[in-house]
């Protein structure tokens, strides 16, 4: 048993360490980079947030939500207009995730009152609504001109116009949002969540309202994509309806579900290969989408839990291969020797 | 009046290519789970297949029709069905999603890095003539449409209803380890749904095509049209899928003529969300207690 406990141990500073040295590098890298580099960076920190929240919805609920790049653009909307208008980025960007929350608990409600994966399907048309509403209403969106000019924010008094400030204002953000996510899983409110994801019948007879903290599951994920909404208004600086289409929450998705679903670290991964990859492949000109698409069909084939799933895996076996090995070590020698 | 009556006919024709996909839609999640996120593109590929062998081996609009029907029944069933699906869905529906999305990644890009990102002319295997009933005016084309697939439906329905092959395609479909238990070779059959699938598309495609022009693109709103009508009209039942692509052809007509066309594509969300809160199975759909 306390061998058990000390791989479990081990396990955990391993992790911890990879954890230390993954923020390390997160500091680190942007110094070494141009700016394009920065700028992409930063947008991996803000797809990041949103497929934390999707990965919520997902990974702990088990429900698809196909509405995450529409949270992200509401976000994203109302910290532009708002902000144009002088609002202070600080109230706006709070302001964008509470009302993605309050959406996403009027658009769950029903969906979720009927069957489960109706889920998919509602917030697939509402992604589309949302799509249409920002490209048409040019009175409040600007519409096909999107709106310009948005302000990055002052931190401390402090500008962050430039790349790098900006990307750590991005990257400070993305980790407290991690830690009140992982706050909010460790809670024993929380942990319902978790319940949730491991089986759901018997979080049900244990007396876990299921459908309620489904619901609760899906707005939260929906409130945390409208705060990587905020950001991400600010850091390109000019927003139209074009990267809020249903083929962002389709890479969204793909991002939880290849960094591993239910895997809190999951989205830091996924968003990594799923923003990063296409942009290493450049190199190959026009087939890069080709060969990441043929990556993604072969990374499923492979390892449909996702990348941490497959970690696990192996962790999982490597342990087991240990073990019985004392086993056979501390059994008796059944021929007695020569 | 008559406008009305036009803008139905013609959204009745467009209807029924919906409905082409949205039947092979269904049938892959009835025999095998399979929600496929590539059906889109599943039409627009043999679309540029004819336009191969239209363009670079000099054959006629039908016999390359012929030679896609055979490609596609290859490609995008059986490859399809033994390369991603047999593979994933051991493991449940989530990794197939993503690689079906992958997939309509790869189908589009390919395509466009080999015919280019232009909408290119696609020759019309149908009349194109108008015929004149009093004010009302309606396209031979949109008729002959409404004719093939009609044909085709009810080849298919006769299929699936009153022959072994097709009554046993349906056992699966229902409870497929009854059906194992029954000795139906449960595999094959649904080796058969993706081949019927496979038909559906090309046909679609030579139907759809002459009128979208042939476009690396064109997956994109056909795939979404296909899904909604497969849920609108039942996603467990073939019929459904029939009735939900008419209605959504009508109804994304009419909402495009007298609504308002920045918000065309509103008309069949709003149709949705309608079926989604007061008939969750769909119009012709049953109840059903598997969940995804």
């Amino acid at each position: 048993m306390s061998a058990a406990r000390a791989g479990l141990r081990k396990k955990r500073l391993l992790s911890l360490g990879a954890l230390a040295t993954l923020l390390a590098v997160a500091i680190v890298l942007p110094l070494g980079l141009k700016n394009y580099g920065v700028y992409l960076l930063a947008l991996w920190a803000v797809y990041c947030m949103a497929a934390l929240g999707l990965n919520l919805t997902l990974g702990y609920a088990g429900q698809i939500s196909l509405a995450q790049a529409a949270f992200l653009g509401i976000g994203a909307y109302v910290t532009a207009l708002l902000t144009k208008v002088g609002v202070s980025f600080w109230l706006t960007w709070p302001l964008g995730g509470l009302v993605c929350f309050v959406l996403g608990l009027l658009l769950g409600f029903p969906a979720l009152r009927v069957q489960h994966h109706y889920l998919a399907f509602v917030t697939l048309a509402f992604n589309a609504l949302v799509f249409l509403v920002l490209r048409n209403e040019e009175w409040l969106t600007g519409g096909v001109y999107g709106v310009e000019n948005i302000h990055r924010p002052l931190v401390l008094g402090l500008s962050t116009k430039a790349p790098v400030p900006f990307y750590y204002l991005c990257l400070g953000l993305l980790l407290a949002v991690s830690a009140a996510l992982w706050w909010l899983l460790r809670s024993p409110w929380g942990r319902a969540f978790q319940a949730l994801r491991e089986n759901p019948l018997r979080a049900a007879s244990l007396g876990v309202g299921v459908r309620n903290y489904t619901l609760l599951a899906f707005a939260i994920g929906s409130g945390i994509g409208g705060l990587a909404g905020g950001l991400y208004a600010p850091l390109v600086e000019y927003i139209d309806h074009t990267p809020f289409e249903l083929q962002t929450s389709l890479a969204l998705l793909l991002i939880v579900v290849v960094g591993g679903a239910g895997y809190f670290g999951g989205p830091y991964f996924g968003a990594a290969v799923v923003m990063l990859l296409p942009e290493w492949l450049r190199v190959s000109q026009s087939y890069y989408l080709i060969l990441y698409a043929v990556l993604v069909m072969v990374l499923m084939a492979v390892c449909p839990t996702g990348l941490l799933g497959m970690w696990e895996q192996a962790w999982r076996s490597r342990a087991l291969r240990a073990r019985s090995a004392a086993e056979v070590r501390a059994a008796p020698d059944p021929g007695g020797g020569p | 009046m008559a406008q009305f009556l036009q803008l139905a006919t013609s959204g009745l024709a467009t209807g029924a290519i919906y409905a082409l996909a949205a039947i092979g839609f269904t049938l892959l999640w009835q025999t095998s789970q399979t929600i496929n996120f590539a059906q889109g593109e599943f039409v627009m590929l043999p679309a540029f297949l004819m336009l191969a062998g239209t363009r670079l081996l000099g054959l006629s609009i039908y016999a390359s029709f012929a030679l896609a029907l055979v490609l596609s029944a290859l490609l995008l069933g059986w490859v399809f069905k033994r390369v991603l699906v047999d593979r994933m869905l051991p493991h449940g529906y989530m990794p197939l999603v993503i690689a079906t999305i992958g997939l309509s990644l790869f189908m589009k890009e390919s395509v466009k890095v080999s015919f280019g990102p232009e909408a290119l002319p696609f020759p019309s295997a149908l009349p194109d003539g108008l015929l004149h009933w009093g004010s009302v005016v309606v396209s031979e084309r949109d008729l002959a449409v409404l004719a093939i697939s009609a044909i085709v439906v009810v080849a298919l329905h006769v299929f699936l209803a009153h022959t072994l092959t097709g009554r046993a395609m349906q056992a699966v479909a229902q409870n497929s380890e009854a059906a194992l238990v029954l000795g139906i070779p449960v595999a094959r059959m649904v080796l058969y749904t993706f081949l019927i699938n496979a038909l559906l598309v090309t046909l679609a495609a030579l139907l759809v095509t002459p009128v979208y022009l042939a476009k690396y693109s064109n997956g994109e709103s056909l795939g979404l049209v296909a899904f909604i009508a497969a849920i609108v009209g039942g996603f467990n039942r073939v019929r459904g899928a029939l009735v939900g692509g008419l209605l959504l052809g009508v109804v994304d007509n009419l909402s495009g003529a007298y609504f308002s066309s920045a918000y065309r594509q509103l008309g069949p969300l709003i149709v949705l969300i309608v079926i989604i809160l007061f008939r969750p199975q769909g119009l012709l759909g049953q109840a059903e207690e598997r969940t995804v």
